[in-house]
Protein backbone atom coordinates (compact mmCIF):
# COMPACT_ATOMS: atom_id res chain seq x y z
CA UNK A 1 0.00 0.00 0.00
CA UNK A 2 2.61 2.92 -1.37
CA UNK A 3 1.84 6.33 -1.42
CA UNK A 4 1.56 9.05 -4.21
CA UNK A 5 2.90 12.70 -3.20
CA UNK A 6 1.35 15.42 -5.91
CA UNK A 7 3.95 17.75 -5.94
CA UNK A 8 3.40 21.36 -6.24
CA UNK A 9 6.93 23.14 -7.45
CA UNK A 10 7.92 26.20 -9.56
CA UNK A 11 9.83 24.94 -12.18
CA UNK A 12 12.88 25.18 -9.97
CA UNK A 13 12.21 23.26 -7.35
CA UNK A 14 9.70 22.02 -5.10
CA UNK A 15 7.17 24.10 -2.90
CA UNK A 16 8.06 24.38 1.08
CA UNK A 17 4.24 23.47 1.22
CA UNK A 18 5.21 19.85 -0.63
CA UNK A 19 8.29 19.50 1.44
CA UNK A 20 5.99 19.28 4.20
CA UNK A 21 3.61 17.51 2.94
CA UNK A 22 6.61 14.75 2.08
CA UNK A 23 7.07 14.61 6.12
CA UNK A 24 3.52 14.05 6.61
CA UNK A 25 3.87 11.82 4.40
CA UNK A 26 6.83 9.87 6.24
CA UNK A 27 4.25 9.04 9.30
CA UNK A 28 2.35 6.37 7.48
CA UNK A 29 5.58 4.28 7.08
CA UNK A 30 5.08 3.10 3.84
CA UNK A 31 7.02 3.58 0.39
CA UNK A 32 6.12 7.26 -1.04
CA UNK A 33 6.36 7.87 -4.64
CA UNK A 34 5.82 11.56 -5.54
CA UNK A 35 4.55 12.50 -8.89
CA UNK A 36 5.43 15.50 -10.85
CA UNK A 37 3.48 17.54 -13.29
CA UNK A 38 4.94 20.31 -15.44
CA UNK A 39 7.18 20.58 -18.87
CA UNK A 40 10.63 20.68 -18.55
CA UNK A 41 10.98 19.95 -15.42
CA UNK A 42 13.27 17.22 -15.15
CA UNK A 43 15.16 19.68 -12.88
CA UNK A 44 12.87 19.40 -10.18
CA UNK A 45 12.50 15.75 -10.78
CA UNK A 46 15.83 15.00 -9.78
CA UNK A 47 15.73 17.54 -7.04
CA UNK A 48 12.09 15.24 -5.74
CA UNK A 49 14.40 11.92 -6.18
CA UNK A 50 16.83 13.02 -3.43
CA UNK A 51 14.43 13.18 -0.68
CA UNK A 52 14.95 10.93 2.01
CA UNK A 53 11.80 8.17 2.26
CA UNK A 54 11.19 8.64 -1.58
CA UNK A 55 11.36 5.85 -3.36
CA UNK A 56 10.47 6.65 -6.89
CA UNK A 57 9.59 9.60 -8.92
CA UNK A 58 6.90 9.92 -11.88
CA UNK A 59 7.40 12.94 -14.10
CA UNK A 60 4.60 13.76 -16.16
CA UNK A 61 6.15 16.12 -18.51
CA UNK A 62 4.32 17.62 -21.33
CA UNK A 63 4.09 21.11 -23.29
CA UNK A 64 0.09 21.68 -22.05
CA UNK A 65 1.17 21.20 -18.89
CA UNK A 66 3.40 24.11 -18.54
CA UNK A 67 0.46 25.74 -17.02
CA UNK A 68 -1.61 22.94 -15.96
CA UNK A 69 -5.25 22.85 -15.62
CA UNK A 70 -7.05 20.56 -13.61
CA UNK A 71 -9.11 19.25 -15.94
CA UNK A 72 -5.71 17.88 -17.99
CA UNK A 73 -4.51 16.24 -15.27
CA UNK A 74 -6.83 14.15 -14.02
CA UNK A 75 -7.00 10.88 -16.39
CA UNK A 76 -3.19 10.36 -15.91
CA UNK A 77 -3.35 11.27 -12.35
CA UNK A 78 -6.63 8.72 -11.66
CA UNK A 79 -4.78 5.77 -13.36
CA UNK A 80 -1.80 6.48 -11.25
CA UNK A 81 -3.09 6.86 -7.78
CA UNK A 82 -5.49 3.82 -8.47
CA UNK A 83 -2.50 1.72 -7.60
CA UNK A 84 -2.17 3.29 -4.09
CA UNK A 85 -3.44 3.16 -0.98
CA UNK A 86 -2.63 6.95 0.38
CA UNK A 87 -3.07 10.07 -2.09
CA UNK A 88 -1.83 13.49 -0.47
CA UNK A 89 -0.99 17.13 -1.97
CA UNK A 90 -0.26 20.15 -0.28
CA UNK A 91 -3.08 22.24 1.06
CA UNK A 92 -1.93 24.85 -1.55
CA UNK A 93 -4.65 26.52 -4.15
CA UNK A 94 -2.69 24.07 -6.54
CA UNK A 95 -3.63 21.00 -4.17
CA UNK A 96 -7.57 22.32 -3.48
CA UNK A 97 -8.01 22.64 -6.79
CA UNK A 98 -6.85 19.14 -8.06
CA UNK A 99 -7.66 16.83 -5.70
CA UNK A 100 -11.04 16.81 -4.84
CA UNK A 101 -11.33 15.49 -8.77
CA UNK A 102 -9.43 12.87 -7.96
CA UNK A 103 -11.27 11.63 -4.86
CA UNK A 104 -14.71 11.75 -6.30
CA UNK A 105 -13.56 9.51 -9.15
CA UNK A 106 -12.20 6.96 -6.93
CA UNK A 107 -15.30 7.42 -5.18
CA UNK A 108 -13.65 8.53 -2.01
CA UNK A 109 -14.46 11.38 0.75
CA UNK A 110 -11.03 13.76 0.83
CA UNK A 111 -9.96 14.40 4.05
CA UNK A 112 -8.99 18.56 3.80
CA UNK A 113 -5.93 20.47 5.72
CA UNK A 114 -5.03 17.37 7.74
CA UNK A 115 -2.84 18.69 10.67
CA UNK A 116 -2.21 15.51 12.24
CA UNK A 117 -1.80 11.84 11.19
CA UNK A 118 -2.69 9.91 14.07
CA UNK A 119 -2.63 6.51 12.57
CA UNK A 120 -3.45 5.24 8.82
CA UNK A 121 -7.14 5.88 9.07
CA UNK A 122 -7.84 8.65 11.48
CA UNK A 123 -6.72 12.14 10.98
CA UNK A 124 -7.27 15.81 12.87
CA UNK A 125 -8.41 18.30 10.87
CA UNK A 126 -9.78 21.83 11.92
CA UNK A 127 -13.37 23.26 11.41
CA UNK A 128 -15.46 26.57 12.15
CA UNK A 129 -12.14 28.81 11.47
CA UNK A 130 -10.05 26.30 13.59
CA UNK A 131 -12.53 27.15 15.61
CA UNK A 132 -12.13 23.22 16.86
CA UNK A 133 -10.34 20.02 15.59
CA UNK A 134 -11.80 17.23 14.33
CA UNK A 135 -11.00 13.46 14.70
CA UNK A 136 -11.98 11.98 11.77
CA UNK A 137 -11.81 8.26 10.09
CA UNK A 138 -11.92 7.24 6.67
CA UNK A 139 -12.85 3.79 5.65
CA UNK A 140 -12.63 4.29 1.97
CA UNK A 141 -10.06 1.96 0.18
CA UNK A 142 -8.03 5.33 -0.71
CA UNK A 143 -7.44 7.74 1.84
CA UNK A 144 -6.89 11.32 -0.37
CA UNK A 145 -6.14 14.29 1.57
CA UNK A 146 -4.37 17.61 1.46
CA UNK A 147 -2.08 18.47 4.23
CA UNK A 148 -1.67 21.87 5.89
CA UNK A 149 2.02 22.63 5.58
CA UNK A 150 2.04 24.47 8.83
CA UNK A 151 1.55 21.77 10.57
CA UNK A 152 4.68 20.19 9.41
CA UNK A 153 8.13 20.40 9.33
CA UNK A 154 9.81 20.56 6.02
CA UNK A 155 11.50 17.23 4.84
CA UNK A 156 15.47 16.93 4.22
CA UNK A 157 17.28 16.04 1.74
CA UNK A 158 18.57 12.94 1.79
CA UNK A 159 21.68 10.28 0.20
CA UNK A 160 19.84 8.18 -2.01
CA UNK A 161 18.41 8.93 -5.18
CA UNK A 162 15.06 7.34 -6.46
CA UNK A 163 14.87 6.18 -9.74
CA UNK A 164 12.23 8.41 -11.88
CA UNK A 165 9.70 6.98 -15.24
CA UNK A 166 7.28 8.55 -17.04
CA UNK A 167 3.99 7.31 -16.56
CA UNK A 168 1.78 7.53 -19.80
CA UNK A 169 0.22 10.88 -19.92
CA UNK A 170 -3.81 10.72 -21.00
CA UNK A 171 -5.00 14.24 -22.57
CA UNK A 172 -8.75 14.68 -21.46
CA UNK A 173 -10.90 13.42 -23.50
CA UNK A 174 -14.07 16.10 -22.57
CA UNK A 175 -14.41 19.92 -23.18
CA UNK A 176 -11.79 21.84 -20.55
CA UNK A 177 -10.28 24.85 -19.32
CA UNK A 178 -7.22 26.44 -21.21
CA UNK A 179 -4.67 28.78 -19.63
CA UNK A 180 -4.68 32.95 -20.47
CA UNK A 181 -2.11 34.02 -18.63
CA UNK A 182 -1.36 34.42 -14.70
CA UNK A 183 -0.51 37.97 -13.08
CA UNK A 184 1.86 37.15 -10.63
CA UNK A 185 2.07 40.25 -7.75
CA UNK A 186 6.06 39.93 -8.23
CA UNK A 187 7.81 40.28 -4.43
CA UNK A 188 11.44 39.95 -3.37
CA UNK A 189 10.61 39.31 -0.07
CA UNK A 190 9.98 35.49 1.16
CA UNK A 191 6.98 33.68 0.05
CA UNK A 192 3.86 34.15 2.94
CA UNK A 193 3.42 30.78 4.18
CA UNK A 194 6.99 29.88 4.73
CA UNK A 195 8.41 33.22 5.74
CA UNK A 196 10.28 33.42 9.40
CA UNK A 197 8.71 36.39 10.34
CA UNK A 198 5.39 37.87 9.04
CA UNK A 199 4.32 41.54 9.34
CA UNK A 200 0.80 41.97 8.41
CA UNK A 201 -1.64 44.99 7.82
CA UNK A 202 -5.31 45.50 8.28
CA UNK A 203 -8.13 48.01 8.17
CA UNK A 204 -6.66 50.38 10.40
CA UNK A 205 -4.02 51.28 8.27
CA UNK A 206 -6.53 53.21 5.71
CA UNK A 207 -4.89 54.16 3.05
CA UNK A 208 -2.38 52.06 0.10
CA UNK A 209 -0.19 54.70 0.84
CA UNK A 210 0.09 54.13 4.61
CA UNK A 211 0.14 50.68 3.72
CA UNK A 212 3.65 50.80 2.19
CA UNK A 213 5.00 51.72 5.48
CA UNK A 214 4.48 48.22 6.60
CA UNK A 215 7.45 47.76 3.42
CA UNK A 216 9.80 49.04 5.26
CA UNK A 217 9.23 47.49 8.16
CA UNK A 218 8.90 44.15 6.61
CA UNK A 219 12.35 44.80 4.73
CA UNK A 220 14.02 45.47 8.21
CA UNK A 221 12.80 42.24 9.50
CA UNK A 222 13.80 40.09 6.20
CA UNK A 223 9.82 39.67 6.55
CA UNK A 224 7.06 38.86 4.09
CA UNK A 225 3.70 40.85 3.78
CA UNK A 226 0.39 39.63 4.74
CA UNK A 227 -3.05 40.89 5.43
CA UNK A 228 -6.34 40.69 6.55
CA UNK A 229 -9.40 40.46 4.25
CA UNK A 230 -10.54 44.15 4.76
CA UNK A 231 -6.79 45.11 3.26
CA UNK A 232 -7.36 43.73 0.32
CA UNK A 233 -10.71 44.05 -0.46
CA UNK A 234 -9.91 47.98 0.11
CA UNK A 235 -7.11 47.44 -3.07
CA UNK A 236 -4.27 48.31 0.14
CA UNK A 237 -2.37 44.59 -1.40
CA UNK A 238 -3.32 41.87 -4.04
CA UNK A 239 -5.25 38.83 -3.09
CA UNK A 240 -2.64 36.46 -2.64
CA UNK A 241 -1.14 38.69 0.97
CA UNK A 242 -4.62 37.15 2.67
CA UNK A 243 -4.30 35.61 5.80
CA UNK A 244 -6.96 33.53 7.57
CA UNK A 245 -9.97 30.71 7.18
CA UNK A 246 -10.29 31.61 3.35
CA UNK A 247 -6.99 32.82 2.20
CA UNK A 248 -3.64 31.53 3.54
CA UNK A 249 -2.78 30.07 6.86
CA UNK A 250 0.49 30.75 8.27
CA UNK A 251 2.82 30.26 11.34
CA UNK A 252 5.89 31.97 11.28
CA UNK A 253 8.44 32.89 14.23
CA UNK A 254 6.76 35.84 14.66
CA UNK A 255 4.20 37.20 13.43
CA UNK A 256 3.16 41.58 13.57
CA UNK A 257 -0.65 42.41 13.34
CA UNK A 258 -0.96 45.90 12.35
CA UNK A 259 -3.94 47.39 12.31
CA UNK A 260 -5.92 44.24 12.58
CA UNK A 261 -8.67 43.65 14.78
CA UNK A 262 -8.44 39.83 14.85
CA UNK A 263 -11.91 38.55 13.70
CA UNK A 264 -11.93 34.87 13.94
CA UNK A 265 -11.59 34.18 10.42
CA UNK A 266 -8.27 35.93 10.22
CA UNK A 267 -7.26 34.11 13.39
CA UNK A 268 -7.74 30.87 11.99
CA UNK A 269 -4.38 31.50 9.08
CA UNK A 270 -2.41 33.10 12.12
CA UNK A 271 -3.14 31.34 15.68
CA UNK A 272 -0.10 29.01 15.17
CA UNK A 273 2.28 31.37 14.94
CA UNK A 274 5.15 31.35 17.35
CA UNK A 275 5.34 34.33 19.03
CA UNK A 276 2.67 37.19 17.93
CA UNK A 277 2.75 40.79 18.34
CA UNK A 278 -0.04 43.13 17.87
CA UNK A 279 -0.54 47.10 17.50
CA UNK A 280 -3.76 48.39 18.05
CA UNK A 281 -5.63 51.57 19.38
CA UNK A 282 -8.24 49.62 20.14
CA UNK A 283 -7.63 47.95 23.77
CA UNK A 284 -10.61 45.56 23.82
CA UNK A 285 -9.46 44.18 19.99
CA UNK A 286 -9.69 40.39 20.13
CA UNK A 287 -6.21 40.05 18.38
CA UNK A 288 -4.67 40.89 21.82
CA UNK A 289 -6.43 37.73 23.07
CA UNK A 290 -3.58 35.71 20.81
CA UNK A 291 -0.87 38.43 21.29
CA UNK A 292 1.83 37.32 23.09
CA UNK A 293 3.07 40.83 22.93
CA UNK A 294 0.50 44.08 22.56
CA UNK A 295 0.86 47.14 22.30
CA UNK A 296 -2.00 49.86 22.59
CA UNK A 297 -1.88 52.65 20.44
CA UNK A 298 -2.04 54.87 17.42
CA UNK A 299 -0.43 53.21 14.64
CA UNK A 300 0.78 56.18 12.84
CA UNK A 301 3.01 57.31 15.71
CA UNK A 302 4.24 53.86 16.71
CA UNK A 303 5.07 52.78 13.31
CA UNK A 304 7.42 55.16 12.36
CA UNK A 305 8.73 55.08 15.67
CA UNK A 306 9.30 50.96 15.60
CA UNK A 307 10.78 51.47 12.35
CA UNK A 308 13.33 54.09 13.21
CA UNK A 309 14.57 51.87 16.41
CA UNK A 310 14.70 49.20 14.15
CA UNK A 311 16.82 51.19 11.75
CA UNK A 312 19.32 51.58 15.04
CA UNK A 313 19.33 48.39 16.46
CA UNK A 314 20.14 47.14 12.97
CA UNK A 315 22.93 49.91 12.87
CA UNK A 316 24.32 48.60 16.30
CA UNK A 317 24.55 45.01 15.72
CA UNK A 318 26.84 45.94 12.60
CA UNK A 319 29.09 48.19 14.37
CA UNK A 320 29.40 45.52 17.13
CA UNK A 321 30.46 42.56 14.63
CA UNK B 1 -29.76 29.33 -20.46
CA UNK B 2 -30.15 28.15 -16.92
CA UNK B 3 -27.59 28.72 -13.59
CA UNK B 4 -27.59 26.19 -10.94
CA UNK B 5 -26.50 27.27 -7.60
CA UNK B 6 -25.90 25.28 -4.61
CA UNK B 7 -26.46 26.59 -1.24
CA UNK B 8 -25.77 25.53 2.27
CA UNK B 9 -27.01 26.62 5.39
CA UNK B 10 -24.19 27.25 8.22
CA UNK B 11 -23.84 28.53 11.41
CA UNK B 12 -23.66 32.87 10.70
CA UNK B 13 -19.84 33.79 10.60
CA UNK B 14 -19.54 36.11 13.35
CA UNK B 15 -21.18 33.62 15.81
CA UNK B 16 -18.42 31.56 17.55
CA UNK B 17 -19.37 28.21 18.12
CA UNK B 18 -18.43 26.09 20.58
CA UNK B 19 -18.07 22.38 21.05
CA UNK B 20 -20.98 20.14 22.95
CA UNK B 21 -19.68 18.99 26.45
CA UNK B 22 -19.72 15.01 25.44
CA UNK B 23 -17.11 16.70 22.05
CA UNK B 24 -19.02 14.47 19.65
CA UNK B 25 -20.00 17.71 17.76
CA UNK B 26 -20.44 21.27 17.52
CA UNK B 27 -23.44 22.94 19.83
CA UNK B 28 -25.74 24.18 16.89
CA UNK B 29 -28.77 24.88 19.54
CA UNK B 30 -30.34 28.01 19.40
CA UNK B 31 -27.15 29.58 17.10
CA UNK B 32 -28.21 32.04 14.18
CA UNK B 33 -27.88 29.98 10.96
CA UNK B 34 -27.13 32.05 7.29
CA UNK B 35 -26.42 31.41 4.30
CA UNK B 36 -23.53 29.95 3.74
CA UNK B 37 -21.70 33.58 2.62
CA UNK B 38 -19.53 31.70 -0.75
CA UNK B 39 -22.84 30.72 -1.79
CA UNK B 40 -24.73 34.22 -0.99
CA UNK B 41 -22.01 35.61 -3.99
CA UNK B 42 -22.41 32.93 -6.13
CA UNK B 43 -26.41 33.69 -6.22
CA UNK B 44 -25.62 36.93 -6.37
CA UNK B 45 -23.43 36.30 -9.63
CA UNK B 46 -26.05 34.23 -11.03
CA UNK B 47 -29.18 36.85 -10.48
CA UNK B 48 -26.15 39.74 -12.09
CA UNK B 49 -25.81 37.40 -15.12
CA UNK B 50 -29.84 37.31 -15.57
CA UNK B 51 -30.19 41.06 -15.21
CA UNK B 52 -27.45 40.91 -18.08
CA UNK B 53 -29.60 38.82 -19.81
CA UNK B 54 -27.45 36.02 -19.88
CA UNK B 55 -29.28 33.95 -18.42
CA UNK B 56 -33.35 33.52 -18.16
CA UNK B 57 -33.60 31.20 -14.65
CA UNK B 58 -31.64 30.98 -11.67
CA UNK B 59 -32.84 27.59 -9.57
CA UNK B 60 -31.05 27.32 -6.26
CA UNK B 61 -30.56 24.16 -4.80
CA UNK B 62 -29.81 23.08 -0.95
CA UNK B 63 -29.05 18.81 0.62
CA UNK B 64 -30.38 18.73 4.18
CA UNK B 65 -32.89 18.39 7.01
CA UNK B 66 -36.08 20.51 6.55
CA UNK B 67 -34.54 23.67 7.70
CA UNK B 68 -32.15 23.87 4.83
CA UNK B 69 -35.93 25.36 3.16
CA UNK B 70 -35.13 28.49 5.57
CA UNK B 71 -31.68 29.57 3.42
CA UNK B 72 -33.66 27.99 -0.02
CA UNK B 73 -36.26 31.03 1.11
CA UNK B 74 -33.59 33.80 1.78
CA UNK B 75 -32.14 32.79 -1.70
CA UNK B 76 -35.04 33.16 -3.36
CA UNK B 77 -35.84 36.31 -1.61
CA UNK B 78 -32.77 37.30 -2.95
CA UNK B 79 -33.85 36.64 -6.30
CA UNK B 80 -33.35 33.41 -7.74
CA UNK B 81 -36.48 31.78 -9.43
CA UNK B 82 -36.89 28.06 -7.99
CA UNK B 83 -35.62 26.07 -5.60
CA UNK B 84 -35.28 22.49 -4.71
CA UNK B 85 -34.49 20.40 -1.64
CA UNK B 86 -32.74 17.15 -1.68
CA UNK B 87 -34.22 15.98 1.92
CA UNK B 88 -32.08 14.09 4.08
CA UNK B 89 -31.41 13.67 8.00
CA UNK B 90 -27.92 12.43 7.38
CA UNK B 91 -24.73 15.25 7.59
CA UNK B 92 -24.01 15.86 4.28
CA UNK B 93 -20.50 16.03 2.82
CA UNK B 94 -19.06 17.12 -0.49
CA UNK B 95 -18.68 13.49 -2.09
CA UNK B 96 -22.48 12.78 -1.42
CA UNK B 97 -23.43 16.12 -2.47
CA UNK B 98 -21.60 16.08 -5.43
CA UNK B 99 -23.23 13.43 -6.62
CA UNK B 100 -26.64 14.68 -5.93
CA UNK B 101 -25.91 17.97 -7.61
CA UNK B 102 -24.92 15.19 -10.76
CA UNK B 103 -27.62 14.14 -10.39
CA UNK B 104 -29.90 17.12 -10.47
CA UNK B 105 -27.81 18.96 -13.63
CA UNK B 106 -28.66 15.46 -15.78
CA UNK B 107 -32.62 16.62 -14.57
CA UNK B 108 -32.35 19.79 -15.06
CA UNK B 109 -29.62 20.70 -17.33
CA UNK B 110 -28.58 23.82 -16.75
CA UNK B 111 -25.55 25.57 -18.46
CA UNK B 112 -23.50 26.68 -15.31
CA UNK B 113 -23.21 25.50 -12.11
CA UNK B 114 -21.92 28.24 -9.38
CA UNK B 115 -21.16 26.79 -5.76
CA UNK B 116 -18.98 28.66 -3.41
CA UNK B 117 -15.36 27.99 -2.93
CA UNK B 118 -15.71 26.63 0.34
CA UNK B 119 -18.55 26.13 3.71
CA UNK B 120 -17.39 27.58 6.17
CA UNK B 121 -18.63 25.06 8.65
CA UNK B 122 -16.76 22.11 7.50
CA UNK B 123 -13.87 24.26 5.45
CA UNK B 124 -13.70 21.71 2.83
CA UNK B 125 -13.27 23.43 -0.01
CA UNK B 126 -14.38 20.34 -2.46
CA UNK B 127 -17.31 19.70 -3.83
CA UNK B 128 -17.19 21.82 -6.89
CA UNK B 129 -14.12 19.97 -7.92
CA UNK B 130 -15.59 17.03 -7.37
CA UNK B 131 -18.91 17.80 -9.33
CA UNK B 132 -16.69 19.02 -12.22
CA UNK B 133 -14.38 15.80 -11.98
CA UNK B 134 -18.07 13.41 -12.30
CA UNK B 135 -19.73 15.53 -15.02
CA UNK B 136 -16.33 16.05 -16.89
CA UNK B 137 -17.08 19.85 -17.22
CA UNK B 138 -14.52 22.73 -17.15
CA UNK B 139 -14.44 24.06 -13.43
CA UNK B 140 -12.86 27.31 -12.05
CA UNK B 141 -12.39 27.73 -8.91
CA UNK B 142 -12.00 30.45 -6.40
CA UNK B 143 -13.10 33.14 -9.14
CA UNK B 144 -13.00 36.83 -8.63
CA UNK B 145 -14.27 37.75 -11.56
CA UNK B 146 -16.39 36.33 -14.40
CA UNK B 147 -17.35 37.08 -17.75
CA UNK B 148 -18.89 35.23 -20.15
CA UNK B 149 -19.63 35.74 -24.21
CA UNK B 150 -21.59 33.22 -26.31
CA UNK B 151 -20.76 29.96 -25.01
CA UNK B 152 -17.10 31.08 -23.96
CA UNK B 153 -16.59 32.43 -20.24
CA UNK B 154 -13.71 34.09 -18.98
CA UNK B 155 -12.86 33.72 -15.38
CA UNK B 156 -10.10 34.69 -13.16
CA UNK B 157 -9.12 32.72 -10.05
CA UNK B 158 -7.70 33.51 -6.92
CA UNK B 159 -4.36 31.35 -6.27
CA UNK B 160 -1.44 31.38 -4.25
CA UNK B 161 0.99 33.25 -6.89
CA UNK B 162 -1.68 35.80 -7.76
CA UNK B 163 -4.83 36.08 -10.29
CA UNK B 164 -4.59 33.50 -12.92
CA UNK B 165 -7.28 34.10 -16.04
CA UNK B 166 -8.43 30.58 -17.63
CA UNK B 167 -11.22 30.63 -20.34
CA UNK B 168 -13.31 27.35 -20.96
CA UNK B 169 -16.63 26.68 -23.01
CA UNK B 170 -20.00 26.39 -21.02
CA UNK B 171 -21.55 24.07 -19.62
CA UNK B 172 -19.24 24.71 -16.73
CA UNK B 173 -18.62 24.68 -12.80
CA UNK B 174 -17.65 27.83 -11.24
CA UNK B 175 -16.74 28.38 -7.38
CA UNK B 176 -16.86 31.58 -6.09
CA UNK B 177 -14.32 33.83 -3.78
CA UNK B 178 -14.89 36.55 -1.82
CA UNK B 179 -14.31 39.46 -4.17
CA UNK B 180 -16.09 38.10 -6.83
CA UNK B 181 -19.27 40.65 -6.15
CA UNK B 182 -20.94 42.38 -3.16
CA UNK B 183 -23.92 40.61 -2.47
CA UNK B 184 -27.30 42.35 -1.94
CA UNK B 185 -30.10 42.18 0.49
CA UNK B 186 -33.28 40.55 -0.40
CA UNK B 187 -36.17 44.11 -0.16
CA UNK B 188 -39.46 43.55 1.87
CA UNK B 189 -41.28 42.63 -1.17
CA UNK B 190 -39.18 40.42 -2.37
CA UNK B 191 -38.74 38.55 0.97
CA UNK B 192 -43.26 38.32 0.48
CA UNK B 193 -42.89 37.50 -3.23
CA UNK B 194 -40.40 34.76 -2.25
CA UNK B 195 -42.90 32.78 -0.08
CA UNK B 196 -44.89 32.03 -3.48
CA UNK B 197 -42.21 30.91 -5.46
CA UNK B 198 -41.99 27.06 -6.11
CA UNK B 199 -39.78 24.74 -4.09
CA UNK B 200 -39.51 21.31 -5.10
CA UNK B 201 -38.74 18.47 -2.49
CA UNK B 202 -36.67 15.34 -3.20
CA UNK B 203 -35.29 12.77 -1.95
CA UNK B 204 -31.71 10.99 -2.26
CA UNK B 205 -33.59 7.83 -3.35
CA UNK B 206 -35.58 9.79 -6.15
CA UNK B 207 -32.18 10.67 -7.95
CA UNK B 208 -30.60 7.73 -7.19
CA UNK B 209 -28.17 8.86 -4.95
CA UNK B 210 -26.26 7.96 -1.77
CA UNK B 211 -25.46 10.23 0.24
CA UNK B 212 -23.99 8.07 3.61
CA UNK B 213 -21.17 10.46 4.81
CA UNK B 214 -18.04 9.00 4.22
CA UNK B 215 -15.97 10.22 6.79
CA UNK B 216 -16.65 9.40 10.48
CA UNK B 217 -16.14 12.00 12.90
CA UNK B 218 -14.84 10.56 16.28
CA UNK B 219 -14.71 13.39 18.55
CA UNK B 220 -14.00 17.12 18.30
CA UNK B 221 -11.54 19.05 20.66
CA UNK B 222 -10.96 22.95 20.83
CA UNK B 223 -7.36 23.84 19.75
CA UNK B 224 -4.58 24.14 22.27
CA UNK B 225 -4.80 27.75 23.89
CA UNK B 226 -1.76 30.10 23.52
CA UNK B 227 -0.38 30.66 26.73
CA UNK B 228 -1.62 34.26 28.02
CA UNK B 229 0.33 37.22 26.67
CA UNK B 230 1.22 40.60 28.21
CA UNK B 231 0.67 44.17 27.11
CA UNK B 232 3.93 46.56 26.81
CA UNK B 233 4.28 50.17 27.61
CA UNK B 234 6.38 51.34 24.59
CA UNK B 235 8.05 50.44 21.33
CA UNK B 236 11.31 50.26 23.48
CA UNK B 237 9.90 47.93 25.87
CA UNK B 238 8.66 45.45 22.93
CA UNK B 239 11.54 45.54 20.67
CA UNK B 240 13.54 44.16 24.23
CA UNK B 241 11.58 42.19 24.64
CA UNK B 242 11.39 40.63 21.00
CA UNK B 243 14.81 40.52 21.02
CA UNK B 244 16.05 39.13 24.67
CA UNK B 245 13.02 37.16 25.75
CA UNK B 246 11.27 35.81 22.51
CA UNK B 247 14.39 35.79 20.54
CA UNK B 248 12.70 36.24 16.96
CA UNK B 249 14.73 39.62 16.40
C1 LIG C 1 -16.75 34.03 4.62
C2 LIG C 1 -15.75 34.97 5.22
C3 LIG C 1 -14.42 34.66 5.10
C4 LIG C 1 -13.46 35.51 5.63
N1 LIG C 1 -12.15 35.18 5.49
C5 LIG C 1 -11.22 36.00 6.02
C6 LIG C 1 -9.83 35.70 5.91
O1 LIG C 1 -9.44 34.67 5.34
N2 LIG C 1 -8.94 36.56 6.46
C7 LIG C 1 -9.32 37.71 7.10
O2 LIG C 1 -8.46 38.47 7.57
N3 LIG C 1 -10.62 38.02 7.20
C8 LIG C 1 -11.58 37.20 6.67
N4 LIG C 1 -12.88 37.57 6.77
C9 LIG C 1 -13.22 38.91 7.27
C10 LIG C 1 -13.22 39.03 8.78
O3 LIG C 1 -14.47 38.62 9.29
C11 LIG C 1 -12.97 40.50 9.18
O4 LIG C 1 -13.96 41.31 8.60
C12 LIG C 1 -11.60 41.03 8.76
O5 LIG C 1 -10.59 40.14 9.16
C13 LIG C 1 -11.38 42.39 9.38
O6 LIG C 1 -10.18 42.96 8.90
P1 LIG C 1 -9.42 44.05 9.78
O7 LIG C 1 -9.07 43.47 11.11
O8 LIG C 1 -8.32 44.59 8.96
O9 LIG C 1 -10.49 45.22 9.89
P2 LIG C 1 -11.32 45.73 11.14
O10 LIG C 1 -12.05 44.64 11.78
O11 LIG C 1 -12.07 46.93 10.66
O12 LIG C 1 -10.21 46.17 12.16
C14 LIG C 1 -9.37 47.29 12.00
C15 LIG C 1 -8.58 47.42 13.31
O13 LIG C 1 -7.65 48.47 13.18
C16 LIG C 1 -7.62 49.20 14.39
N5 LIG C 1 -7.18 50.56 14.09
C17 LIG C 1 -7.84 51.49 13.34
N6 LIG C 1 -7.12 52.63 13.27
C18 LIG C 1 -5.98 52.42 14.00
C19 LIG C 1 -4.85 53.22 14.31
N7 LIG C 1 -4.73 54.47 13.84
N8 LIG C 1 -3.90 52.69 15.08
C20 LIG C 1 -4.00 51.41 15.56
N9 LIG C 1 -5.04 50.62 15.29
C21 LIG C 1 -6.02 51.12 14.51
C22 LIG C 1 -9.02 49.15 14.93
O14 LIG C 1 -9.03 49.32 16.35
C23 LIG C 1 -9.48 47.75 14.51
O15 LIG C 1 -9.22 46.81 15.55
C24 LIG C 1 -13.86 36.70 6.28
C25 LIG C 1 -15.20 37.00 6.42
C26 LIG C 1 -16.15 36.13 5.90
C27 LIG C 1 -17.59 36.46 6.05
N1 LIG D 1 -25.51 20.40 1.74
C1 LIG D 1 -25.28 21.20 0.69
N2 LIG D 1 -26.29 21.64 -0.08
C2 LIG D 1 -26.07 22.45 -1.14
N3 LIG D 1 -24.85 22.88 -1.49
C3 LIG D 1 -23.79 22.49 -0.76
C4 LIG D 1 -23.95 21.63 0.36
N4 LIG D 1 -22.71 21.40 0.87
C5 LIG D 1 -21.84 22.10 0.09
N5 LIG D 1 -22.49 22.75 -0.88
C6 LIG D 1 -21.90 23.63 -1.93
O1 LIG D 1 -20.52 23.34 -2.06
C7 LIG D 1 -19.73 24.48 -1.71
C8 LIG D 1 -18.43 24.04 -1.10
O2 LIG D 1 -18.65 23.28 0.08
P1 LIG D 1 -17.52 22.40 0.76
O3 LIG D 1 -16.89 21.59 -0.32
O4 LIG D 1 -18.25 21.57 1.78
O5 LIG D 1 -16.55 23.35 1.41
C9 LIG D 1 -20.64 25.32 -0.84
O6 LIG D 1 -20.23 26.67 -0.84
C10 LIG D 1 -21.99 25.09 -1.53
O7 LIG D 1 -22.09 25.87 -2.70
Amino acid sequence: MALLLIAEHDQEKLTPSTLATLTAAKQFSVPIHIVLIGHSCQKVAEEASRYEGVEKVWIMDHPSLLHPIAEEMTDTLLELAKGYGFVLAPSSTFGKNLLPRLAALLDVAQISDVIQIVDRQTFVRPIYAGNALATVLSQDDTKVMTIRSTAFDKAEKGSSKAPIEAPPFKPPSFPHATFVKIEKSSSKRPELTSASIVVSGGRGLQTKENFEMLETLADLLGAAIGASRAAVDAGFVPNDYQVGQTGKVVAPDLYIAIGISGAIQHLAGMQESKVIVALNKDPEAPIFQVADYGLVGDLFTILPELIEKLKMMKKADLTQK
Amino acid sequence: MKILVAVKRVVDYSVKVRIKSDRTGMDLAGVKMSLNPFDEIAVEEALRLKEKGVCSEVLVVSIGDTAVQESLRAALALGADRAIHVKTELETQPLGVAKALKALVEKETPQLVVLGKQAIDDDFNQTGQMLSALLKWPQGTFISSLTIEGQEIQAVREVDGGLETLKMPLPAVLTTDLRLNQPRYASLPNIMKARQKPMEILTANMLGVDLTPHLQTLKVAEPPPRKPGLKVESVDALLDRLRHEAKVI
